[in-house]
């Protein structure tokens, strides 16, 4: 995928969050070969060291990072964490995420909105975590957005593609902007439809982290995106309501009946 | 005088961000600052003045999804 004149090396973005240990977040990402792997800002006791030796890890993973304002759910709140988070990380890109609603962690599409905005006129390259909606999209991307981020189901759920239909619609509305869908992506047949269904990227994180085994599952999306990607250059055949033979039926033998 | 760092109430003796930083002891620290909600970069530290009652955020890198 290309966003912001970059060429991702991998249609695969990676979460950081949630593995049992460093080395095991390593692996992964080793095993993953991720384009991009997402970051964050927290809080951290003077003296702790924690962020330090996070920061040394990613550095030494060699991976294009994406900080995200995760936990945001003003514009103010956002704004200053992407700006704290361009200093911090030495990049411009920001997974924009602003959120409304707790229990599904819905983003605030007007606040998000109005954050990409802000953003994009200091500079920022605005990954936004957003729905399918096709006037938010329309919006955001009037804002300045050159890449669309939409759910595929509410972060951390697991659910897949909740709404294929939207997503299809919305990939159709807007065939030439790279999208990736963020969020709820839980097995590698999801990200296999989300690239059937036309989307560039996809974006997880829970889905590898709270595997079972998560380097053998980070392969599985790696393998998975591939499969993805091809099948979707080969021209899918259409559905249809009815059965139509395989086997020709020409030259068929009668047996009486 | 008394500021408030990530929401705790600490008592300190320097004026300016950047000794108040050195002073808590996040000297070499990558760490981002935003006081009373606004972001103060790096460069802009050794001349930003804190104020009593100030709220000072100090921020590191950590795991995001």
């Amino acid at each position: 995928m290309r966003a912001y004149d970059t060429q991702l090396a991998s249609p695969l973005m990676l979460g950081t969050a949630l593995y049992d240990s460093p080395t095991l977040l390593a692996e992964s990402v080793r095993a993953a070969n991720p384009g991009a792997i997402t970051v964050s800002l927290r809080r951290e006791a003077a003296g702790l060291q924690a962020g330090q030796s996070f920061w040394s890890l990613v550095r030494g993973l060699d991976v294009p990072v994406l900080p995200n304002t995760a936990g945001c759910h003003t514009v103010r709140e956002a704004v200053t964490t992407a700006q704290m988070a361009r200093e911090v990380f030495e990049t411009d890109w920001i997974k924009l995420e602003v959120i409304g609603q707790g229990d599904l962690l819905q983003p605030d599409v007007f606040a998000l909105v109005e954050a990409a905005r802000i953003l994009t006129d200091e500079g920022f390259k605005v990954f936004p975590y957003t729905t399918e909606d096709l006037v938010v999209a329309e919006r955001l991307l009037r804002a300045g957005c050159e890449v669309l981020m939409p759910w595929g189901a509410p972060i951390g759920s697991g659910r897949g593609l909740n709404n294929p239909f939207g997503l299809r619609a919305l990939r159709a509305h807007f065939p030439d902007i790279p999208m990736v869908i963020d969020a709820g992506i839980g097995r590698p047949s999801h990200a296999v439809a989300a690239f059937e269904l036309g989307y560039d990227a996809i974006l997880i994180n829970t889905a590898v982290a709270k595997a079972g085994n998560p380097v053998s599952m980070a392969r599985a999306f790696r393998q998975a995106c591939e499969v993805g990607l091809e099948a979707r250059a080969a021209d899918p055949m259409d559905e249809r309501d009815l059965a139509v033979p395989s086997t020709p039926t020409l030259g068929k033998a009668s047996f009486g009946a | 005088m008394q500021i408030l760092v990530n929401d705790e109430t600490r008592q300190i003796r320097n004026r300016l961000l950047s000794d108040i930083l050195v002073e808590l002891g996040y000297g070499d620290s990558r760490v981002a600052t935003a006081l009373d909600g606004v972001f103060v970069p790096r460069s802009a530290r050794a001349g930003k003045m804190v104020e009593e009652g100030a709220r000072l955020e100090i921020l590191a890198p950590m795991q995001g999804g």
